[in-house]
């Protein structure tokens, strides 16, 4: 795995980067998001359930949020999680 | 129909706002190479997740030869889309090589028959194919105009008039009421000319299209003021359409409105008349039952 990312800085959107870990360390999530103090948990809940479906584990995740829907953080992990392991584990 | 960029999450949330009949996400021209991917997986959730009521839903994908179209495919039948709009359709094969995909995905999910398909002609060989693309599957809905390649292709450029695509459109209108399927016209492109966008409306109805695709909300009010039956005309049409409801219920085998025969392409239109006044929001259906 490398790092990478998906998402954008644009309103409704989020922009996530993946990042390899030590293994066994988890998933550590960064979020900076304009509505963390109304949504953070449910943002960094919807970004491990995502990172869970597609099993993995051990990385760091940087996520810069500006009010994106659950559909998009959901796709923009997934997008930036297919970069990072360079496979297209999308729709498995 | 609408067209929005299929990674740009802010403008797919709000697109229903502007109740369009339908919304077009765009994986392909919208879309760069690099950006292929993100789009791909944003369209596949956004379907899955964002309710978008009766508006019909359309996805445009690229073109199976390319290395990105099979997948897109697979990710937006999954999704649960309407219609795939097929790009720069040639032959009656580009539509049945397109259906066996869709099958394929179909068949995995157990939703065999779901999904259907629109064909975008935008080539002088597309054009000349037209009948054969409308009529390759059950699946299609319709043909559309994609200007743009086929001026280029036609070695030409656009014009405001656009008489460099008057054979397309009779021939995509004519091939699309042969094969009982809608016709679109294409994108009017230059936002700041809302006079020439409403004349090219004009002229596409009157020509017999169904729709046009629009590429801004700001564009659909005209595309609705244009469409939209007049008054005068739904009056008619409800009249005429009573009439061949009584005539029915009487046995009656000619039917006369105001002294003037109704014969079946007078009841077809009036029927159409109505449709449109539905679509437009001038009649309910409530209405027309009564």
């Amino acid at each position: 795995m490398k790092t990478a990312f998906a998402g954008t800085g644009e309103s409704g959107d989020i922009y996530i980067e993946v990042s390899p870990a030590a293994a066994k360390s988890g998933v550590e999530v960064n979020l900076n998001s304009t509505v963390g103090s109304q949504f953070g948990n449910q943002i960094k809940k919807v970004i491990l359930q995502t990172l869970e479906e597609l099993k993995i584990s051990d990385v760091a995740i940087n996520a810069n949020d500006k009010g994106a829907l659950d559909c998009t953080i959901r796709a923009r992990v997934t997008a930036a999680v297919c970069r990072a392991t360079g496979e297209d584990i999308w729709g498995k | 129909m609408m067209f929005i960029p299929g990674n740009n999450p802010a403008m797919m949330q709000d697109a229903y706002v502007y109740a369009p009949d339908s919304i077009m996400l765009d994986l392909e021209d919208a879309i760069s190479m690099q950006e292929k991917d993100a789009a791909r997986t944003l369209v596949h959730y956004a379907l899955k997740s964002i309710d978008y009521g009766n508006i019909e839903m359309v996805v445009r994908v690229n073109p199976l030869t390319s290395p990105y179209g099979k997948k897109d495919v697979r990710a937006v039948v999954s999704g649960g889309v309407d219609v795939i709009r097929m790009p720069k359709t040639e032959t009656a094969q580009d539509v049945i090589d397109l259906e066996n995909e869709i099958i394929k995905v179909e068949t995995e999910l157990g939703c065999l028959g779901r999904t259907r398909i629109m064909a975008a002609i935008e080539s002088t060989l597309g054009v000349i194919n037209a009948y054969e693309i409308a009529t390759a599957s059950k699946r299609m809905i319709g043909i559309a105009l994609g200007a743009e390649d086929y001026s280029a292709n036609l070695k030409t450029s656009r014009s405001k008039e656009g008489s460099e695509l008057m054979y397309a459109r009779e021939r995509i209108i004519v091939a699309a009421r042969a094969a009982g399927i809608d016709a679109l016209d294409t994108v009017f492109s230059d936002l700041n000319d809302m006079e020439g966008f409403r004349n090219e409306v004009a002229i596409i109805k009157q020509l017999g299209f169904d729709g046009k695709s629009i590429i801004n909300p700001r564009q659909i009010e005209v595309v609705n003021e244009v469409f939209a039956p007049t008054r005068k005309e739904i009056d008619k049409a409800m009249r005429i359409v009573a009439a061949i409801k009584e005539a029915e219920q009487k046995g009656l085998g000619v039917i006369a409105v105001n002294g003037k025969m109704v014969d079946k392409p007078v009841a077809i239109r009036a029927q159409r008349c109505i449709d449109l006044a539905i679509a437009s929001g001038i009649l309910t259906k409530e209405e027309v039952d009564e």
